[in-house]
């Protein structure tokens, strides 16, 4: 049974409306399906707008979808009252790509690692004590700096802050919504290293949700491209890679610069008019599903 | 043929009380006619911080206190801000990473470029509009008759980077600078305005100063390349030598860092970090700044600055690990590479 199933998930944003005026409504995410396997890396690719954060934000009812099924270990996720739902959060926990604004500026490294433990009520003042100074170690900080605030931290240690902090309940799934997209380059490879290390030593399992298709390609066994709210295509990295079929991963695909000043550039340009919206996704190779 | 910009020496610091911080140190490059110089580095570099010390557009406490800026045979830095400001636009036009910042929100777009064209007293009003649309169709806008009477937020990311750039071709400067001008668009997009700023290369023949932090970007559009860290020229050289032979570690790992096609897969091996961070520009180690995430460190350059030195002509590198190398080719040059 595979750890997380994404089945038909849709979220529809109503917008504008007023005095004689229709509300027009956004299909933000349009009946989106997907399974997570247990110590996977799923990678969800697509441009802004494409609906790819609002389906990892509705997987944990951060906003609520308006219909579909979430199922983590089998039972719909979508379908738990409050209590039970806060319970499942333990289990899967959120990394933001803005370590600059998902962090509380007022408050303590120590206290922003150990707040999920305090909500949670996990442990005695002294065991969360020791579990945040294990947390700062297991993503590579200096626990000398604990009772730093988070402008005293660089933006890669900031987003180490922000694992820690995920990591606090032990969950056994992380969604992680763009990490590294707001760091030096130099340290976005530290962060996908440490990363790539913990899921190793915890077995987590990564929902990874990014632009970077350079990226997503080196550390994700599978995906789905994401187009207006859609799935255009799915399936094992190599084999989109390789022979992607749907018009849009192939514009998206052309267009990830080279870093070789004599590769050959064929940039295909993406016609709207050659999308069917309403293509159903088919199996096109083993274990490869594209809307064409 | 003289180079059309010619930054010499250049050294901006920002005056904070305390503690003084140089944010762009001694910072030399050329541009020639029709070419794209691309500097790129992370943030705190000081990329952004030379662009705007180019064009006198530094707010205090940024000052520039050293070096010439020669653009068509005069000195910038010495010219009174009233010329400076007729060479903003008309000598040198500007494209931001942000249009949506940069271009105003209550004025139609047609408008903004037309301005720059009366601010420089090159069209009446009356032709400063169909000057604007000639231009959006340049810039490959569709509907440039209706587009131009638009507002900056009835149009996508894609189409305000492509008014920007038309405002910055309007009075067609024979040097542009852009600031990340792809960095805050969806990957497909970022290459349709790549492919823009090099077809307008060609049409407006104009030289282009592309600033980056992505290396793929500088391998697509650039002619040569500055590569800059903690506020110095590291490296700098055609691209080709830049990116096939790589000699400032700084460099080689920015490179080695991408993940890419060579790697597999979903293989998810480890990627080849650069360890350690950007150094504060405030508390600069003393000698090379990258050295103490240098994985070839010696003890020498943890004393003196070494110099930015052709080793392969014209392939420059500021790195001890290639100083032998220059001194044999000039001969025996004594302190050739002590501090500045």
């Amino acid at each position: 049974m595979p750890l997380v199933e994404v089945r038909n998930l849709v979220k529809h944003f109503e917008r504008g409306g007023g005095f004689l005026r229709a509300k027009s409504v956004v299909r933000a995410v349009d009946d989106v399906s997907f399974d997570i396997e247990e110590g996977e890396t799923y990678g969800l690719v697509g441009e802004s707008g494409s609906g790819k954060s609002t389906t990892g934000r509705c997987m944990l009812r951060l906003i609520e979808p308006t219909s579909g099924q979430v199922r983590f270990r089998g039972d719909d996720v979508l379908a738990f009252d409050k209590s039970r739902m806060r319970a499942a959060r333990r289990d899967m926990q959120m990394v933001f790509q803005d370590p600059y604004s998902s962090l509380n500026p007022r408050m303590r490294a120590r206290d922003i690692v150990e707040e999920p433990l305090i909500i949670h009520n996990i442990g005695a003042r002294g065991e969360r004590r020791d579990k945040v100074t294990e947390l700062f170690g297991l993503v590579g900080l200096d626990p000398a700096h604990l009772e730093r605030y988070p402008h005293e931290f660089s933006g890669g240690q900031r987003q180490r802050i922000g694992l820690a902090r995920a990591l606090a309940l032990n969950p056994s799934f992380v969604i992680a919504d763009e990490p590294v997209s707001a760091l030096d380059v130099s340290i976005q490879a530290q962060v996908v290293n440490l990363l790539l290390d913990l899921q190793e030593r915890l077995n987590l399992t990564y929902l990874f949700i990014a632009h970077d298709l350079r990226l997503v390609r080196h550390i994700c066994t599978r995906l789905s491209v994401m187009y207006l709210g859609k799935t255009v295509e799915s399936g094992n990295t190599a084999s989109i890679f390789a022979n992607p079929q749907h018009p849009y991963t192939r514009a998206l695909l052309s267009a990830i610069p080279v870093t070789d000043p004599d590769a050959p550039r064929h940039r295909i340009e993406l016609d709207p008019q050659s999308v069917n919206r309403d293509a159903p996704l088919r199996e096109v190779a083993t274990g490869h599903f594209a809307a064409v | 043929m003289d180079p059309l910009l010619s930054v010499e020496n250049l050294t901006t610091v920002f005056e904070i009380p305390g503690r003084p911080v140089v944010a762009v140190d001694d910072v030399s490059f050329q541009i020639h006619r029709g070419e794209t110089l691309g500097l790129v580095g992370e943030s705190g570099s000081g990329k952004s911080v030379t662009a705007f010390s180019i064009l006198q557009l530094l707010q205090s406490p940024g000052r520039t206190t050293a070096g010439r800026v020669f653009f068509q045979g005069r000195d910038l830095l010495t010219l009174p801000e009233q010329e400076v400001r007729k060479v903003r636009g008309a000598g040198i036009g500007l494209v931001f990473q942000e249009p949506m910042a940069a271009l105003n929100p209550v004025m139609r777009v047609g408008a903004q470029i037309g301005e720059a064209l009366r601010v420089h007293g090159l069209a009446s009003k009356h032709e400063a509009r169909d000057r604007a649309i000639e231009l959006l169709r340049a810039v490959k806008i569709s509907d440039p008759d209706k587009r131009v009477d638009d507002y900056p937020h009835q149009l996508s990311g894609g189409m305000r980077q492509r008014v920007m750039i038309a405002v910055a071709l309007a009075c067609r400067p024979p040097l542009v600078i852009a600031d990340e001008p792809t960095t805050a668009l969806d990957v497909t997009v970022q290459a349709q305005i790549l492919e823009l700023l090099r077809d307008m290369k060609t049409e407006f023949d104009v030289s282009l100063l592309l600033i980056t932090h992505d290396l793929g970007v500088i391998a697509e559009t650039a002619d040569r390349v500055a590569v800059m860290y903690a506020g110095r020229i590291v490296e700098q050289g055609p691209v080709r030598d830049i990116f096939r032979h790589p000699l400032h570690p700084y460099t080689q790992g920015l490179l080695a860092s991408i993940p890419g096609e060579a790697r597999g897969d979903g293989n998810r091996s480890r990627l080849r970090a650069i360890e350690g961070v950007v150094p504060n520009l405030a508390a600069l180690p003393p000698g090379c700044t990258f050295a103490p995430r240098c994985p070839h460190r010696m003890d020498v350059c943890t004393t003196a600055v070494p110099a930015l030195v052709e080793v392969d002509p014209p392939h420059a590198v500021r790195c001890y690990l290639h100083s032998d190398k220059a001194e044999a080719r000039r001969g025996p040059a004594p302190a050739a590479h002590a501090t500045r």
